[in-house]
């Protein structure tokens, strides 16, 4: 049972390597940037867990008792979602600049190119 | 105003960079940009001047009080980073004009852009060294890492492009790695301020996250200081930037990482826990040793110049890591006083090779040969730093080699010292393989090569006599080493 109730945890840690394992296993350079960003998501899974709590309720202040997430974490990934979107954005303007000049974004074949340049 | 220079610190390059985007190409926003970094070293010198007296300074930044706030602090070590990082920032910033003119990829109009990412990048690494705050920590290292992967994008050959994207690959999942390691920390004591977490951590230590977060944390920073198995991305990113690039990064990025590092064993986990328990020590010396070799055996067989350099910046590294695997004073001073050195003869060396390249396009070794009867300075700058980086003595480089060597004798561990020695001598080789070929092989016929301009010249000599004299007055390198040895490993305790 405390398994299953821990099921977001398993989501971060299922997420984290499928995205790991694309950025290993993929030789096309956008889709190791897409395993790239999911990789990235699953921390924010993570952190957005680690901050609710069953129950509770947006951190407004009122008069009477009542149980609020701590909202720190949330704002916290929000900073990392930036970070994420710049990387993403970047990962991709370079896929362009590689793709002008070498009319490809296979990483092998990309790879056959720089050998031929150094012989 | 003067109560303010930590966050000045910090403010100042951060301002100036979007700022030179603003500007036209040429002087102004050079000299813009020059003024930044310039305002930074010499803050960086008051703030190191300030704690050398008053030995810590607590800034909250925007009045907001320290666990809740974030906190920036200063003591003996990070003050000491400040200073190399600001004061390599800026001896490059002068040397980086003509190279921006003239030697990267970058249409005329968009070159302000250039010091824009390098301001930024500046703006990450002093952001890092300054605060007191875990996540403010990852916040800053992925400001300093994406204009670094920018800029290493500008080089001329089109590797570079490859070379900065494999870069962003790695470095992303370092700090991915930093990220989960600052949420577990965070999940188990409930903040984020450094001394609360060194505080709080020990009540917690002996449980599966805070272990698994010490285990997070360690691959994601060896990521990023390129720790031998972690070093891929560094020959290739090293080798293909621009050269003012190159001297920036290989002087700054990766000892920010080795701060880092420092700061999380010894402060934040503490000295008993990181090498007690969790005998990170036990993992650290070998690699250290495996890199030291295998890095300085391979860097022998480059024919790519600045190759070569950025596989001995991965030797290096190791004697840094080495340092701090002995955990001891004397180890750690190593370690430190190391970073410091190496910064010095890493940025000679490779803004030697920016003035060769500057001149005739390559740094392959077949093709600066006769190089040394051409550009006598060049060269001259080259062998200084060459010196410092085998470790003769009367250089900055002997100092730490040093102490590394006293320091693992003090634990009587010969076979460390002999090893240390022994791939000081393949240092040598390597060395020697430039040396012999800029000087003593004829110069293709009809080349025609001036010596390079001086805006080139002063600051590689600049750097070049620091070596000179800091291998002679070794009150900064060793002595405020020293200090801030004594500050990380008491601390813990």
């Amino acid at each position: 049972m405390q398994i299953l109730g821990l099921y977001n945890y398993w989501i971060f840690i299922v997420l984290m390597m499928c995205g790991f394992y694309v950025v290993i296993s993929r030789g096309n350079l956008v889709k190791k940037l897409v395993g790239l960003n999911i990789f990235q998501t699953s921390v924010f899974i993570l952190y957005i867990s680690m901050g609710k709590i069953t129950g509770g309720t947006a951190p407004i202040t009122v008069d009477q008792d009542v149980v609020y997430s701590n909202p720190i974490p949330h704002v916290l990934i929000l900073t990392a979602i930036v970070v994420g979107i710049a990387t993403t954005s970047l990962g991709l303007a370079l896929v362009v600049r590689i793709n002008e000049a070498y009319g490809t974004i296979e990483e092998d074949e990309i790879h056959a190119q720089s050998e031929e340049e150094a012989l | 105003m003067i109560d303010h220079l930590p966050a000045l610190q910090v403010v100042i390059p951060l301002i100036a960079a979007p700022l030179s985007a603003l500007f036209r190409p040429g002087r102004a926003v050079w000299l813009l940009a020059m003024a930044a970094c310039g305002l930074s070293l010499l803050i960086a010198v008051l703030l190191l001047d300030q704690v050398l007296t008053q030995r810590v300074i607590s800034y909250p930044m925007g009045s907001w009080p320290a666990p809740w706030g974030i906190e920036y602090r200063i003591d003996a070590a990070n003050a000491f980073m400040l200073l190399i990082v600001s004061g390599i920032g800026t001896i490059v910033m002068a040397f980086a004009r003509p190279i921006v003119e003239q030697r990267i990829r970058l249409p005329e109009y968009k070159q302000p852009w250039f010091y824009t990412a390098y301001l930024l990048c500046l703006t990450g690494l002093l952001g890092i060294v300054i605060t007191g705050d875990a996540f403010n920590v990852f916040v800053f290292l992925e400001i300093s890492s994406l204009s670094s992967y920018a800029l290493i994008g500008l080089g001329r050959d089109r590797r570079a492009l490859t070379a900065s994207y494999q870069y962003l690959i790695m470095g992303t999942i370092g700090a991915t790695f930093i990220l989960i390691s600052i949420g577990l920390l965070y999940v188990m004591t409930g903040t984020l301020n450094m001394m609360d977490l060194a505080e709080r951590i020990p009540a917690v230590a002996d449980t599966r996250t805070i272990r698994a977060a010490f285990a997070f944390l360690t691959i994601g920073v060896s990521l990023k200081l390129a720790l031998f198995p972690l070093h891929l991305w560094l020959p290739n990113a090293y080798a293909y930037a621009p050269s003012a690039v190159t001297a920036f990064l290989a002087a700054t990025a990766t000892k920010v990482a080795v701060y880092v590092l420092l700061r999380f064993f010894f402060t934040i986990f503490g000295v008993d826990f990181s090498f007690g328990t969790m005998r990170l020590d036990l993992v650290l010396l070998p690699l250290a040793l495996v890199g030291i070799f295998s890095a300085s055996v391979v860097a022998i067989f480059q024919n790519n110049v600045k190759r070569m350099l950025a596989y001995s910046s991965v030797a290096q590294i190791g004697y840094m890591i080495l340092g701090i695997s002995l955990v001891s004073v004397t180890g750690v001073t190593a370690a430190i006083s190391h970073l410091f050195n190496h910064a010095l003869m890493k940025g000679a060396l490779f803004m030697a090779l920016g003035c060769i390249s500057f001149r005739i396009g390559t740094v392959q070794l077949d093709r600066i040969a006769g190089v040394g009867r051409a550009m006598p300075w060049t060269m001259g700058a080259f062998v200084v730093g060459g010196l410092s980086l085998i470790g003769v003595p009367l250089t900055a480089g002997f100092v730490s080699k040093w102490y590394l060597i006293v320091g693992a004798l003090e634990k009587g561990w010969w076979p460390v010292a002999v090893l240390v020695l022994v791939t000081s001598l393949l240092a040598v080789i390597y060395i020697w393989r430039v040396v012999e070929t800029a000087y003593f092989k004829p110069a293709p016929e009809g080349r025609v090569v001036n010596e390079a301009p001086l805006a080139l010249l002063i600051p590689a000599w600049t750097l070049a006599l620091a070596n000179l004299y800091f291998g002679l007055d070794t009150s900064l390198n060793a002595g405020v080493a020293r200090t801030a040895a004594e500050m990380l490993l008491s601390v813990g305790h």
